[in-house]
């Protein structure tokens, strides 16, 4: 590992430990990292990720914390793209105990504390849940009752990360609802979306404009940049939907 | 070259390491178009030898900003002013 250098009193590169690791779907796994000395965090914010190769080359990514601030350990959602420099060492390699380098918390501003209250609403795409899940937990556990809702698109059914967790808080929270769309496939049965999230779909579940809704957003960048045009078009003021987009190559 | 169009949050971590104060809420005036823009929404193009970040509205280079194992190269020709909140 190269020699870390700095700034005095800004951010840094830091190494946390590996604690766990759980495999949320077939295409994502979750890291849970203790960082000694970790401050803190706000819901919405991420952290860099630095690998460092033994020639010494370095990759970076940047992924957003899951966890909510009141949690021990930091939850980071990686998803598996098959060309990436990153996700494959960090879904398919790295073991508990393992060090990685990280930086953060960063970012004031796609963040959400109990405080600002609501109505929320919340849009996610694939493992762009993650943010919006720290914000989902953090609310929970700071008893806030903002009413709040959730939009996820996922491919299938078994691609929905948090399925499990976002199903008993819903059920237990009355101020809280989840509502699924299944891009790709559905299971029999099935009742809810099963399409992209398009205007007619956010008309329906997105609180009315009126209701005065701060919204993130957080996923492909095409969804986002779809998910917000249409929400400006629906009448919602463009200043209170906030966006965070992962890129074309997130690797 | 691998180079990512992210929001310009994800700049946040390089400025972090230079500027004290929080840079993804600061606002910043576009000295080209004039757009005043929180740098989080604004664009950043990253890739392995720095990081730019450019008006939402223009595509104007606000901030350029690289780094090497000896320090830092910070070019802030695009960005009329910025503000930004004293800690609370």
């Amino acid at each position: 590992m190269t020699e870390i250098r700095r700034l005095p009193g800004r951010l840094a590169w830091r190494i946390g430990e590996v604690v766990e690791t759980r495999h949320a779907t077939p295409r994502t796994r979750s890291l849970f990292l203790e960082v000694p000395g970790w401050e803190g965090h706000r819901a919405g914010q991420h952290v860099d990720v630095r690998l460092t190769a033994e020639d010494g080359y370095q990759a970076q990514r940047s992924y957003s914390i899951a966890s909510a601030p009141e949690e021990r350990s930091l939850e980071l959602v990686v998803e598996r793209l098959d060309d990436g420099e990153v996700s494959p060492y960090l879904t398919d390699e790295l073991r508990t105990g393992d060090k990685l380098e990280l930086r953060g918390p960063i970012g004031g501003w796609f963040v959400w504390e109990a405080k600002d209250g609501g109505p929320l609403f919340l849009v996610a795409g694939g493992s762009g849940i993650a943010p919006l899940m720290a914000m989902i937990r953090h609310r929970a556990a700071a008893g806030s009752e903002a009413p709040s809702r959730l939009l996820y698109s996922s491919r299938s059914r078994e691609d929905i990360i948090f399925a499990g967790e976002l199903d008993h808080l819903a059920a237990s929270d009355g101020s809280l609802e989840v509502v699924h769309t299944l891009t790709r496939s559905q299971p029999p049965g099935w009742t809810g979306y099963a399409r992209r999230i398009d205007d007619e779909m956010l008309a329906e579940v997105a609180p009315s404009p009126e209701q005065g809704p701060l919204t993130f957003v957080c996923g492909p960048t095409p969804l986002v940049e779809s998910v917000a045009t249409a929400l400006v078009g629906l009448g919602h003021d463009a200043g209170r939907i906030k966006t965070e987009r992962f890129g074309p190559t997130g690797g | 070259m691998d180079e990512r169009r992210l929001d310009g949050n994800a700049a946040g971590g390089l400025l972090g390491e230079v500027f004290v104060f929080e840079t993804t809420t600061a606002e910043g005036a576009c000295d080209r178009c004039g757009t005043v823009a929180h740098l989080g929404q604004q664009m950043a193009y990253i890739s392995d030898i720095g990081t730019v970040v450019r008006c939402a509205s223009c595509d104007n280079a606000l901030i350029r900003i690289a780094q090497n194992p000896r320090g830092y190269f910070l070019d802030l020709r695009g960005v009329r002013y910025l503000r930004f909140e004293s800690a609370p």
